[in-house]
């Protein structure tokens, strides 16, 4: 979502990706070691990958995604949830 | 939102059967005229004229994160069943099989094909189809977020169904161990009007308050449930149930704007429970 370099401000959305990455990688903390570093591999991939590829100024998108990782990140925060994969499907 | 509303009622009483129909409301109208319409399925259009409408249906897919866009779609009404649903099944058959939607019972208990369709908020499978007049323009419920086409992310609204805590609470335990609570005739009628709710979500997706505080309103249709258990006579933490509604976002947000009793698919009125919750809040 852009990079901000020093006194950039960051639009609301972007705020709100940050807390989301940093809510998973809170998340990650309560895992077991092992569980915690794959959580990080794949949130910080996939972040780094929507960053890429997603059209900042595609906002529907965005939000679509912001909604669907507060899902995830619901279900990674409850204490039955030991780790996170992801797997590729082809074509992807 | 309000002209849309209003569209309902013209168009219903417009082209249905001159004479019985028109002091029906509009609602009952399209059950009603299922039953008398012609058989859902035509053998072949060759016996009849093509009676071409056209559909716009709202698409948006997360795959290929491109703008929503309306799309059309022709279908022959002369070889389709006469709900909005059965038109969104045959598109979905024959036309686009990409097209998502949710539907089960197709005959209103259900409440999963809820949607916008030409302006008001119903549910697709209770709606006749507009056989005369401009395209139909079918959206996803407004102001929800939407996961694919029709289809939207209806967990905010379940949560807060569940926030109210639908079920029998009971400080005593029951008259005759093991056994079901008695409950008067009268105190059974008190139920009346608001059991039926199937939670489809259309009151509370029709109502300008709820667009504006999603997550702290209640809604009506949340709201309509808390006043079933706080009216159920078997229910014995009426008091603590009230105490938990009392609150100017959850429940003061109501401001009788009452297009919940107008979008209501099955004919109940969540403004008139929330009125009686409002009540009991005062005494």
């Amino acid at each position: 979502m852009g990079a901000s370099k020093g006194g950039t401000r960051l639009s609301g959305m972007q705020k709100q990706v940050l807390s989301m990455y940093r809510g998973f990688l809170r998340a990650a903390r309560s895992k077991s070691l092992e569980h915690r570093r794959q959580i990080e591999s794949v949130v910080s991939a996939e972040f780094r990958r929507n960053s890429k590829q997603v059209d900042r100024k595609n906002f529907i998108y965005i939000e679509y995604l912001l909604h669907r990782g507060k899902k995830q990140l619901d279900q990674l925060n409850s204490p039955d949830t030991v780790g996170l994969s992801s797997l590729n499907v082809e074509g992807n | 939102m309000a002209t849309g509303l209003l569209m309902r009622g013209a168009i219903s009483t417009a082209k249905i059967s001159p004479l019985a129909s028109r002091f029906i409301p509009s609602r009952l109208q399209a059950t009603a005229a299922a039953a008398v319409a012609e058989p859902v399925e035509q053998p072949t259009s060759t016996t009849k004229p093509k009676d071409l409408k056209t559909f716009q249906i709202y698409r948006w897919n997360p795959d290929n994160p491109t703008k929503p866009q309306l799309r059309n779609y022709e279908i022959d009404l002369n070889s389709c069943g006469p709900m909005v649903l059965d038109a969104l099944i045959k598109i979905k058959n024959e036309i686009d099989p990409t097209l998502t939607f949710r539907r089960s019972c197709r005959e209103g208990i259900c409440g999963s094909c809820a949607m916008n369709i030409d302006g008001c908020n119903g549910l697709a499978c209770l709606t006749k189809i507009d056989k005369s007049g401009p395209p139909s323009m079918i959206n996803p419920l407004p102001h929800m977020f939407v996961i694919k086409d029709l289809v939207v992310d209806m967990t905010n609204f379940y949560n807060q169904y569940k926030s109210i805590e639908p079920w029998l609470k009971r400080k005593n335990p029951p008259p005759v161990k093991g056994k079901e609570i008695p409950q008067t005739k009268k105190d059974r009628a008190k139920l009346d009007g608001m059991y039926e709710c199937i939670l489809c979500a259309c009151c509370s997706t029709s109502c300008p308050s709820y667009w504006w505080n999603p997550e702290s309103y209640l809604g009506p249709a949340a709201l309509l449930h808390a006043n079933r258990w706080i009216m159920d006579s078997r229910d014995e933490y009426t008091k603590e149930r009230l105490d938990a509604v009392n609150d100017e976002f959850k429940l003061y947000r109501c401001h009788t704007i009452l297009n919940c009793a107008r979008a209501c698919p099955k004919g109940l009125n969540p403004g008139k429970q929330i009125q009686n919750i409002k009540k009991l809040e005062l005494s």
